[in-house]
Order: C-alpha cells, then sequence, then structure tokens
C-alpha cells in the first residue's frame, strides 16, 4: 500500500537522523581525526584547489594527511557539498586553517548532506530496485524488501554513524541492478559506471555486471546485432569515463597519478583487523615476513579471481537474473575475503545483494546480515556507536520477523541448528568482549575473534552462495 | 495476522533507547532535582524546599514514585541526589533518568494490552494490531516522553488500566485505579466527571434496591478514597502548603507558546482587530516578536479563570448528560467519548493549557479509532493538528529532520492502516484534505522562507504563532465536529448503519457484581 511504504520511507530517514546524533568517525582524536575530517579535507582541498591539484602532492595538498583517494564522482561531490559549505561558513573549508575543524552546526551541517544523498539517491533507488524485482518475478514482496533494505543497520551505521557516502555508491549501483533486472542494458552500464567512478569498490560488483552484459550480447544470433549492442555499451561507458576524467586525461602522468591514489599498493594487504583471508592467515603465519607488497598484491589478484570466476561464467553461460544476484553476492564476497587491502566497511558491498535475496532465503540472509554488522563492531565502538549498533541490529532482526510474509518457515533442521549456534557464537563473543577485558599480552584479542569468526562465515556463505547459484537453474525456471 | 504486539514493543523500545541522546527539555532537571529532594530532604521539606526553582507541584504519589527510583539512582550516580547540584547532567544520569522513563512504560504497555482485550479484539486481528501500532509507537508519547522528557507512558497507562477495568465492568478497580492516577498527576481530574456521572449511573444506581445502592457508593467511596489517604496522609499538616503547590495561581491565559486551543484563536482575533482599529503602528512589536506571559487583550473582553472553568464545565454537561441517559450496551462507546469529550472541553477553554495535554484526548481516541470509522476520521484529522502542535517543544535544530520524519511516518502508517481496518474507509472531504496539507505551508515558512525573506530575524516567534493559530483551527473543529457526531446529531440513516455494521465493539459481558 502506497502510504505504508511512504511510512517506511520515512522512518528511514528518521531512524538515520537519530544516529546523526551520535558521534563520528575521529571525534575529538587529533592528530589524524577519522573518516569525518577525511570528507571535510576533501572539499576543502577542491574548493580552493585547481582541479590538476587535487590528487598530486603539493605544498597546498599534504597526500599523506586524508588526501584524495577515491575516483572523480567523489571529489566533484565534494567540491559541491564544500561550496554549500562555504555559503554556510567559509571556516568550514579554509585552506589549511580549517583541519580538524568541529562544531556543532558544522556537525549539523555534514550530517544533512548525507542525509540528502539518502533522500536523493539511496531511498528511492531502493525503492526502484524493489519495483523492479516485483516486476521481474512477478510478485508482491515489495513492502517486505523495502523495509529490510531500509532498516539494514550496517550502512545506517556507517554512513551515518562513522560518516561516509556509501549510499551514493550503493545507491547507484543498486539502480544499477534494478535495471538490468528490467532488461534496460544501457541505463545498468550508464548507472554501473557512475557507481564505480563514486568508489573503486564498486570493482567488487563489476564481473558480475561484465558477465551478465557480454553474455547478452554474446547471445544473440546475428553478429551484426552482437557487435551493435557491445559498441554501444562500450560506448556509453567509455564516454562516461571519458567525461569524468576529462581533466586528467591531458597527460599520462596526471591519469597515472590518480590510479595510483586510488590502487595503493604500498599500503600493504591489510590495514586493523579485517575479516578476510590474509588476516586470519597472518595469525598464524606472518604475510609481511614472507612476500613483499607487489608480490602479495599479485597473489591476492590471482585469488580473488580464481574465487570469482565460478560464479561469473555460471552466469555468462547461463543467464538469468536470481543468478545475477547470486553472483554479485559471491563476487563482492570473493574480493572481500581474498582482495588487497580491504577495510571491513566493504562488506556492505555483499551486503547489498544479500538484503536482495532476501525474497527467496530470508533466514539464512538475516544471519548473513547480523555477521556483518558483528564484523564491524570493532570499527564503530571505537566511534562510540556500539550501543546503536546493538540496539538497531535486534530491532533490525524483529522488524524481520514483523514482515516476513514470504511463509518460508524454518523447518529445515541444519539451517535452524546453524543459526541457532551462530547466535549462541555472535552473542556471546559479544558480551565477553564487553565484560571481560583483553589481557596485556593480546590486547586485540577481541577484534581479532571477532574477525576470525566472522571470515568463517563469510566463507560458508561464499561457498553456500556458489552451490546455490549452480542448482538455481534446477529448482527455478527463471530467465 | 500474526500476533505481533510484543513486537511492536520491541521495535518501540529500541527506537526509545536509540532517543536517550537526543536533546532534553528542562523537565529533565525537574526530575532530577525531584529525585534529590525526596532522597535527600526529609518528607516534611519535599513541598517546601524552593531550592530550585522546579518546585514539586506533582501529588504525593509521584513523589514517592521519584523517592523509589532515587534507591535505585544512588548506586548509579550520587551526586545526582544532592540538591544542590542544580542541572547536574552526568552520562550516567542520563542514562538512568532517560532508562527510567522507557522502564515506566511498561505500564503503559500492559495498559494498552489490557484495554485492546477489554474491547473484545482478538490478538490476530488487523485491529489488534492497527490499535498497538497507533498506541505503542505513538508519536506524541515519543517526542513529550523520550525527547522532551516526562513519564506520560506511565501516567496512561494506569488511565489505560483503569478504562480497561471499566469497560471489563469491575468498577470498584476502575475506580481505584482513576483515583491513584490522580493521585500522580491531577490534570486528570479533567477527565473524573467522565468516571464519575458513569460509575454513579451504571454501577450504583444499577442496584436493586436503595440499600444496595447506597452500599454501592459507599464502596466506590471506599475505593475512590483510600488512594488520597494513602498519598497525602503523610502530609496532613502540609495539606494548605500541598495543594498551593498543586495549583499554583499561574499567571496568563495562556503559557507562553499558545497550546492551540480556543484562547489562540481568542488571542489573535484580538490582535487582528486590534491592529486593525488601530492602523498598522502596534504590528511588529506584538505578540508576535515575543511572547508576553500575560497576553492583555485589547478589543474583545478579557478572560478571567473563573470564565475559562465556567466553560470548560459547561461543555462538559451535554456528553456528560448523554452518558447519565445512554443504553447499558452503548454506555462503553458512550463513556469513550466522554472521556475523549471533558479532555477536550478543559484543553479547548483552559486556563494556561499546555500543548502536551493534547495527549489526554489522543491516547483514548486511539482506542476509538479501532472500533468506528466516524470516530478514526475525527481522531486522524486531530492527530494530524495534535502531534503538530508539539513540534514546539523539540526546538533543537538537530531535532529538526527526527520530528518531521516520525511524525510523516506515524501519519502515514496511520491513514493506510484506516483503510485495512474499514475496507471501504470513506476518506476525508476536501476541506478537510485541504486543511491537512496546508500544514506543509509552516516548515517550508520555518525553515526556507523565513531565511529567504529574512523575517526570521524581525519575526521569530512567527512559525510557533502560525503552528498554534493553525492547529487551533483543527483542534477546535474536531471539538465542535465531533461533540455533534457524539451527541447524536449528525445522524443520516445510512451513516447510522455504517455505525452499527462497523462497531465491533463487544465488551466482555461478564456479570460480575462486585
Amino acid at each position: 500500500m502506497k502510504s505504508e511504504i511512504i511510512a517506511v520511507g520515512f522512518l528511514g530517514l528518521a531512524v538515520r537522523s537519530i544516529i546523526s546524533l551520535y558521534p563520528y568517525s575521529g571525534f575529538n582524536s587529533p592528530p589524524m581525526y577519522g573518516d569525518y575530517e577525511a570528507q571535510r579535507h576533501w572539499q576543502e582541498v577542491t574548493v580552493n584547489l585547481e582541479i590538476g591539484e587535487w590528487y598530486t602532492n603539493s605544498s597546498n595538498n599534504d597526500l599523506m594527511y586524508w588526501g584524495l583517494d577515491y575516483p572523480p564522482l567523489t571529489s566533484y561531490h565534494s567540491l559541491l557539498v564544500g561550496h554549500i559549505g562555504k555559503v554556510m561558513d567559509p571556516c568550514f573549508v579554509e585552506l589549511h586553517k580549517s583541519r580538524g575543524f568541529q562544531s556543532k552546526e558544522h556537525k549539523r551541517f555534514m550530517r544533512s548532506t548525507v542525509m540528502a544523498a539518502d533522500v536523493l539517491i539511496y531511498l528511492p533507488a531502493l525503492l526502484f530496485v524493489c519495483l523492479c524485482i516485483d516486476k521481474t518475478f512477478q510478485s508482491q514482496d515489495k513492502p517486505f524488501l523495502f523495509t529490510i533494505l531500509m532498516a539494514y543497520p550496517g550502512q545506517i551505521l556507517i554512513d551515518n554513524g562513522h560518516f561516509q557516502y556509501n549510499n551514493i555508491s550503493l545507491g547507484l549501483a543498486a539502480t544499477a541492478i534494478g535495471a538490468i533486472l528490467s532488461d534496460r542494458y544501457y541505463k545498468a552500464s550508464f548507472f554501473f559506471t557512475l557507481a564505480l567512478n563514486y568508489k573503486q569498490m564498486e570493482l567488487y560488483h563489476s564481473l558480475p555486471f561484465f558477465a551478465y552484459l557480454l553474455g547478452e550480447c554474446a547471445g544473440e544470433k546475428s553478429t551484426g546485432v552482437f557487435t551493435a549492442r557491445i559498441s554501444q555499451i562500450a560506448t556509453i561507458v567509455l564516454a562516461t569515463f571519458a567525461v569524468l576524467w576529462f581533466p586528467w586525461l591531458g597527460s599520462l602522468q596526471a591519469a597515472l597519478g590518480v590510479l595510483h591514489r586510488l590502487f595503493p599498493v604500498a599500503r600493504g594487504v591489510f590495514e586493523d583487523k579485517v575479516a578476510n583471508v590474509w588476516c586470519g592467515i597472518n595469525v598464524l603465519w606472518k604475510l609481511r615476513k614472507h612476500l613483499q607488497n607487489e608480490q602479495m598484491a599479485l597473489v591476492c589478484v590471482g585469488c580473488t579471481l580464481i574465487a570469482a570466476l565460478p560464479s561469473n561464467i555460471e552466469l555468462f553461460r547461463k543467464r538469468n537474473k536470481l543468478g545475477f544476484l547470486l553472483a554479485l553476492f559471491n563476487t563482492a564476497l570473493a574480493f572481500f575475503l581474498f582482495s588487497f587491502q580491504v577495510h571491513e566497511k566493504t562488506i556492505l558491498l555483499a551486503a547489498l545483494p544479500s538484503l536482495l535475496l532476501m525474497k527467496w532465503w530470508p533466514n539464512e540472509m538475516l544471519l548473513f546480515l547480523k555477521v556483518s554488522v558483528f564484523s564491524i563492531l570493532p570499527l564503530l565502538e571505537k566511534d562510540g556507536l556500539l550501543m546503536p549498533a546493538l540496539v538497531l541490529t535486534m530491532t533490525f532482526e524483529i522488524t524481520f520477523k514483523c514482515v516476513n510474509t514470504t511463509s518460508k518457515l524454518n523447518n529445515e533442521f541444519t539451517l535452524k541448528y546453524i543459526t541457532i549456534l551462530s547466535n549462541i557464537i555472535l552473542t556471546s563473543l559479544v558480551g565477553a568482549s564487553l565484560i571481560i577485558p583483553a589481557p596485556t599480552r593480546y590486547p586485540d584479542l577481541w577484534p581479532l575473534m571477532i574477525s576470525v569468526t566472522s571470515c568463517i562465515h563469510f566463507l560458508l556463505f561464499f561457498l553456500w552462495g556458489n552451490f546455490q547459484h549452480f542448482t538455481c537453474q534446477n529448482n527455478l525456471n527463471l530467465k | 495476522m500474526k500476533d505481533l504486539f510484543w513486537h511492536l514493543v520491541g521495535i518501540s523500545t529500541g527506537l526509545k533507547i536509540l532517543l536517550i541522546p537526543a536533546y532534553h527539555s528542562t523537565d529533565f532537571e525537574v526530575h532530577r532535582n525531584w529525585l534529590a529532594i525526596t532522597h535527600s530532604l526529609p518528607m516534611e521539606e519535599w513541598y517546601v524546599d524552593e531550592t530550585s526553582e522546579w518546585t514539586l507541584d506533582y501529588p504525593p504519589f509521584f513523589a514517592y514514585f521519584e523517592w523509589l527510583m532515587s534507591q535505585v539512582a544512588r548506586f548509579v550516580d550520587p551526586q545526582m541526589l544532592e540538591v544542590g547540584n542544580l542541572n547536574y547532567e552526568s552520562k550516567a544520569t542520563v542514562y538512568f533518568q532517560r532508562c527510567s522513563v522507557i522502564l515506566a512504560d511498561l505500564v503503559y504497555v500492559l495498559g494498552v494490552r489490557s484495554c485492546l482485550s477489554a474491547l473484545g479484539l482478538a490478538r490476530d486481528s488487523q485491529q489488534h494490531f492497527t490499535g498497538s501500532m497507533a498506541l505503542l509507537l505513538n508519536v506524541g508519547l515519543l517526542f513529550v516522553d523520550h525527547i522532551h522528557f516526562q513519564y506520560n507512558g506511565l501516567l496512561f497507562g494506569i488511565l489505560l488500566l483503569s478504562i480497561a477495568a471499566l469497560v471489563r465492568q469491575r468498577f470498584l478497580w476502575s475506580a481505584f485505579a482513576f483515583a491513584v492516577l490522580l493521585n500522580f498527576k491531577h490534570i486528570f481530574l479533567y477527565l473524573a466527571p467522565a468516571f464519575g456521572v458513569y460509575l454513579l449511573r451504571f454501577y450504583c444506581l444499577e442496584q436493586a434496591t436503595i440499600g444496595s445502592q447506597i452500599g454501592a457508593f459507599l464502596k466506590l467511596l471506599l475505593a475512590g478514597l483510600s488512594p488520597f489517604v494513602a498519598s497525602f496522609g503523610p502530609f496532613w499538616h502540609q495539606i494548605p502548603q500541598v495543594l498551593s503547590r498543586l495549583f499554583p495561581f499561574k499567571r496568563g491565559l495562556t503559557h507562553a507558546y499558545w497550546a492551540p486551543n480556543f484562547w489562540a484563536l481568542y488571542n489573535s482575533a484580538d490582535k487582528v482587530a486590534s491592529s486593525v482599529l488601530r492602523g498598522r503602528r502596534d504590528v511588529g512589536s506584538g505578540s508576535a516578536s515575543g511572547l508576553v506571559q500575560e497576553v492583555r487583550h485589547v478589543v474583545l473582553p478579557s478572560i478571567t479563570p473563573a470564565i475559562t472553568f465556567a466553560l470548560t464545565v459547561l461543555f462538559m454537561l451535554p456528553i456528560l448528560l448523554k452518558l447519565f441517559r445512554s443504553p447499558k450496551n452503548q454506555s462503553p462507546l458512550v463513556f469513550l467519548r466522554a472521556v475523549i469529550l471533558c479532555g477536550c472541553s478543559s484543553f479547548v477553554f483552559g486556563w494556561h493549557v499546555h500543548e502536551k495535554a493534547i495527549l489526554m484526548v489522543l491516547i483514548p481516541l486511539g482506542l476509538l479509532t479501532l472500533v468506528n470509522r466516524e470516530d478514526a476520521r475525527f481522531a486522524y484529522i486531530l492527530g494530524i493538528a495534535g502531534y503538530f502542535s508539539l513540534f514546539p517543544l523539540l526546538f533543537d535544530p538537530d531535532l529538526f529532520i527526527p520530528r518531521y520524519s516520525l511524525y510523516m511516518s506515524y501519519v502515514a502508517m496511520l491513514y493506510g492502516q484506516l483503510y485495512r481496518v474499514f475496507p471501504g474507509f470513506r476518506g476525508f472531504h476536501v476541506l478537510e484534505w485541504i486543511y491537512m496539507l496546508g500544514f506543509l505551508v509552516i516548515p517550508l515558512y520555518e525553515h526556507v522562507l523565513a531565511h529567504l525573506l529574512g523575517w526570521h530575524q524581525r519575526l521569530p516567534f512567527l512559525p510557533l504563532l502560525l503552528t498554534s493559530v493553525y492547529a487551533a483551527f483543527g483542534v477546535v473543529y474536531f471539538f465542535g465536529g465531533y461533540y455533534l457526531y457524539a451527541l447524536g446529531y449528525i445522524w443520516s440513516p445510512k451513516l447510522a448503519k455504517l455505525a452499527h455494521s462497523s462497531s465491533s465493539s463487544a465488551p466482555k459481558r461478564k456479570r460480575k457484581t462486585k
């Protein structure tokens, strides 16, 4: 019912605005502060410097202090937001002087920019993809899916709490996914290219798009149509890239400079504790001792591709829409588990397809989503967001129980058993980490245990996802 | 439909916990002060102490409640219990007080559960779900209790328990509960006539003989007065002082922010008339630029507390008469309407009314929304105006987006629920739609136009004025329209048929002679 969808949308905005009251990343912690200061600094850089200087090291732009490391669309967004901020109060973005600037008004301003992105891009995109799912699969799951998508705690806590703009890239990606489901391939290419140019992490989603679109074109009987389609898609993608990267296409050096910022090999295979295979291996076998960064990067690329290929080849050969969603899930997990320089926040890229897959596997995906929030708890705890994280997760589960009309009552014994076991493990770890302080010999004990537990869960879900992809043909006759 | 009552309790509790760090008003300090004085001072001084400007002005049961809480508070942060620690707001204090409101809401949850079952609604029915949602996720209570800071959940819980008992014909429990409520917060006195008339007519006078009638009356007195004895007993030597605290002579027909009642319209009419008659000389330095405590009327006759009291009582009489004369099987329905209209009369005509008092009308209306589509229609319109009029309480800029989005979410959800509960719901009149949509203009003015035109400096209180007056139209329209409907004057055969067919309130017919 329309009014109920409107109600859910406003409730989503309400929850986001309430989480906005909480502290942000790096609040009151000089000298580096956190992601909030990074975003503010990018506004400062883009507003005050020439385009050519944004990604290059100079006396005006110290790349060691939160240098820009997202593609140009983020920079343009920072420019826009920075100009609005400048109108409100020039102190927000004054070159050099505004470093570490904090004030109540500034927080209000920054928080409202995230909410503006929610209202203009993210929430409409979520609604759009729900509409597309209902149309494609002839179902009535829009209220259920939209509520779950809106209520997912991970995105709210990272964007409106910690402070980031994942809602823009995820929203654009969601639009692209919806477009694929509706067979609008050109729109899909366009929106996905935009998403990719906002955050390079969207590469996690790129293989399935590539496989599906290439497969669709290759499926055409006539070579003429094939060529026409491929070239149209290629034109859209390349043209979008060209327009966005135009200022840096003057010289190879400029373009490489930007790329170097986007893919920093020097930073090492991981920072902090991540629920990633390499971090897990590192517990027993110190990777840095045995491999150089460049070698490690190659190992990562290799492993990631090996992990991601099965699902994508299957998608290329037998393109069905549910397979596309599964491939997104599997590929995002493959990249998360095996990639280089993975941050725990990028689990959101796997969460998006997982939320869509709720339609078919509600209980399994609920567990996955809970583990995804569990995996970022150490990060949230540093920001003072632990309490909202736990509350939002519990409320999310209760909301799920309210709206879950897909009557897939959990009769499967194994699933029930695993879910209960997992819940016990997760709850115990959270409880223990709160009550028992870490021993002085292993100060990172709890974050490490949380990472390893999450990693095991993610690996199992990765295997599960691949299994589902290869068997979904037999269960559902869908194109 | 599944029974989702406890799920909704869970969701509402989650939302309340998330609101803990939100802005709170001076009422927070009021309650901290009361924790301090009940804990640290002997009883004789509770109603005497003036260290803080926020003196104890609720009846003794609330003081005992604060005392009970203070016994836990001393393990949380003993410094909040020092009387001299004015405006003490440590993190522990905030968490403690906020959580105490959330826990006290348990009484509210029980009250809602009790009322919904007393109305005969099956737990897995659509109506039960709608009622649970409208009452447990009530946006007015979220605003006033969990942001602004008050304990209305506790109080309305007791009220609902009293109503539920009455509908179930457990009359003595009802009287007892209501008396307890009066000893927590005496503003509920305005609802006492409805209770009094009902109990007199349907409990006392229903008895067979004069003897048993008198017996019933005496039992009623006992049930009703014993809470007063328990509450005021320890203060028997201080009763005048306590009463002076409970009923202070508040200066001003209206509060600084005019509650959206008849006097808001009266004040505005006076302002308009005076500026028209005197030319444009005085506009701008009038009450739009600074809300004065005492509004002196220039053109229209000035109003005294006696006049407001007389009007309030006068407007209670018709519905009370109807209640007295209503047939037995309709009586719970008419009773609820009487409660609503008595509360509304006190809101519309009362002296120095606070805008929060609209909740006294809206919460019981939530029950009638489930039962009858005409009541639901009126309830919705009052809700739009009433919940909107609470916005000025949440004036902190960080609360702008929360307040608008929570409000919009609630009214949109309620709208959808109306159509689910009443298939073929006839919707609203065009003029009513125009009125409801008109509310969008006020935030548009306050946040956009006022800044573009620079009027936010010149006329800073204009948005408040607009809110009061515009909402007041809705409140007065509701009062008039609903009153006529309740008295049976707007009656067409079609509506009568609709009312009878959709009225599914079937109070349990337990013949318990108590």
